[in-house]
């Protein structure tokens, strides 16, 4: 593809220099600015865990945290992620540890085809994050972007309400 | 997702200079653009993001008592903005029916309201707020009434190479509320967006101001139903007579979401019920 400058002097070139910090891991890639971040992560990185679902925005499966906010990576051009800092589910559990969330999700049994639950936990950490007060009623609704199609609704929220509790305990 | 010719200016004056050249789409929350693009609705030969341009976002507080609302401020911050939730409740609440937090996180306010959808969920919060739109270009700024902005359904008075900038909301009105009537709680399109405001003196509405979204090719203000209200007291026959001001004032479109006869009906009742809120806040 030819080179184009504008009057300013700045050039548009078919693939962008990015820089990301993924879980902590820095990566200097050269993306076309057509990849989302969602596709950035999986098929530039290898981090799968992070899935693609309906790729609208509407079901939150491709939830990540960019620099402390949950964002549907689906709607994300990867070259605007530029300098930010990216939290994927493989960056939650530290030394072989889970965090708190991943666990509170086992213990529930918050999980049935698992497909949703990267986005579900991601969306959750950045809810308990800004807020574990939040009460039940109020987290079911702030989780009003994220769909599990096998429909494990109660026990996602026992989960959440679990690692919310263990969290407000910690701190 | 077509390719596309990708540019981060950092200067207003470079971005609209590169929009003005034509087959380009502005990028600012990129919550309606990327999924056009990659639905080929959206198949712009450059996209300009607006991200790397400073000063465009952030909630400031004016001399005039009103606020400025950059256009590049996420949503999910005018939501949680204290001063936007006590001083102009309905764009608060507006803020907080799009989409989910992840999608809020992302969306703009400028991109809500510059993609023109009748259905904007800030758009009838700015509408009672009669907010003034900043807007640049290479040839300089110009401020438009919001209620003057939307000639059709995604379309503005905007010209090639305009940026709306940001939102100036002059002293905000004593009480207001939105309403979105909708099937789900998140995540939904608005079947009808209502709001009021009001500005009550000694039991007498001084001003009130009416928002539709969703109920014609634009959203628009119900200005003889603010008529009728104006210099009188509120009573249950008036707030009737308002409500039905405001559905007549609506060219509804029946659709998958629901009927225009439906859509008519609710402009009635929640105009109603909105003044209800929105008089009720004014007294507090």
């Amino acid at each position: 593809m030819a080179r184009s400058t504008t009057s300013f002097g700045l050039q548009a070139t078919p693939k962008h220099p990015v820089s990301l910090t993924v879980n902590g891991d820095e990566h200097d890639l050269l993306i076309e600015p057509r990849k989302t971040l969602l596709a950035v992560l999986r098929d530039t990185i290898g981090l799968t865990g992070t899935k693609e679902g309906c790729s609208t925005g509407d079901c939150g499966a491709c939830t990540v945290i960019v620099d402390g906010k949950a964002v549907t990576s689906c709607m994300v051009l990867g070259v605007t992620a530029s300098g930010k800092e990216i939290t994927t589910i493989e960056g939650l559990a530290s030394d072989g540890e889970l965090h708190p969330i991943q666990q509170a999700f086992i213990d529930t049994g918050g999980y049935q085809c698992g497909f949703c639950t990267p986005g579900f936990i991601m969306a959750s950490k950045a809810l308990v994050d800004e807020n574990p007060d939040r009460t039940e009623e109020e987290f079911r609704h702030a989780l009003g972007g994220n769909i599990c199609r096998c429909t494990g609704y109660t026990k996602i929220l026992e989960a959440v309400l679990q690692a919310a509790e263990e969290i407000r305990t910690i701190s | 997702m077509k390719n596309f010719e990708y540019f981060e200016p950092t200067t207003l004056a470079e971005a609209s200079h590169l929009f003005a050249q034509g087959h380009a789409q502005l990028l600012a929350g990129g919550t309606d653009l990327v999924i056009g693009m990659k639905a080929y609705t959206e198949t712009p030969q450059s996209v300009i993001s607006l991200q790397k341009i400073p000063d465009l976002d952030g909630i400031t507080t004016d001399s005039d008592n009103g606020i400025t609302i950059g256009a590049m401020t996420k949503v999910r911050e005018v939501e949680l903005s204290e001063d936007v939730q006590e001083h102009h409740t309905a764009l608060a609440e507006g803020a907080s029916e799009i989409g989910s937090i992840q999608i809020r996180n992302l969306a703009t306010i400028g991109g809500n309201i510059a993609h023109a959808s009748p259905a904007a969920d800030t758009v009838a919060g700015l509408l009672v707020a009669d907010a003034q739109v900043s807007i640049a270009s290479a040839e300089g700024e110009r401020t438009v009434p919001i209620n003057e902005l939307f000639t059709g359904p995604g379309q503005t008075v905007l010209k090639p190479g305009e940026i709306i900038t940001q939102f100036h909301l002059p002293s905000p009105a004593s009480g207001s509320h939105y309403i979105k009537h909708k099937i789900r709680e998140v995540m939904d399109l608005a079947f009808i967006g209502v709001a009021s405001a009001v500005n009550l003196q000694n039991g007498v509405i001084k001003d009130a101001r009416i928002g539709l979204a969703a109920v014609a090719p634009t959203p628009i203000r119900a200005t003889e139903a603010e008529n009728l209200l104006k210099g009188k007291g509120p009573t249950p026959e008036l707030l009737q007579q308002a409500g039905e001001a405001a559905a007549a004032a609506t060219s509804p479109i029946s659709d998958l979401r629901c009927s225009a006869e439906h859509r008519k009906e609710m402009v009635d009742v929640l105009t109603r019920r909105t003044l209800r809120y929105a008089l009720d806040r004014a007294t507090r």
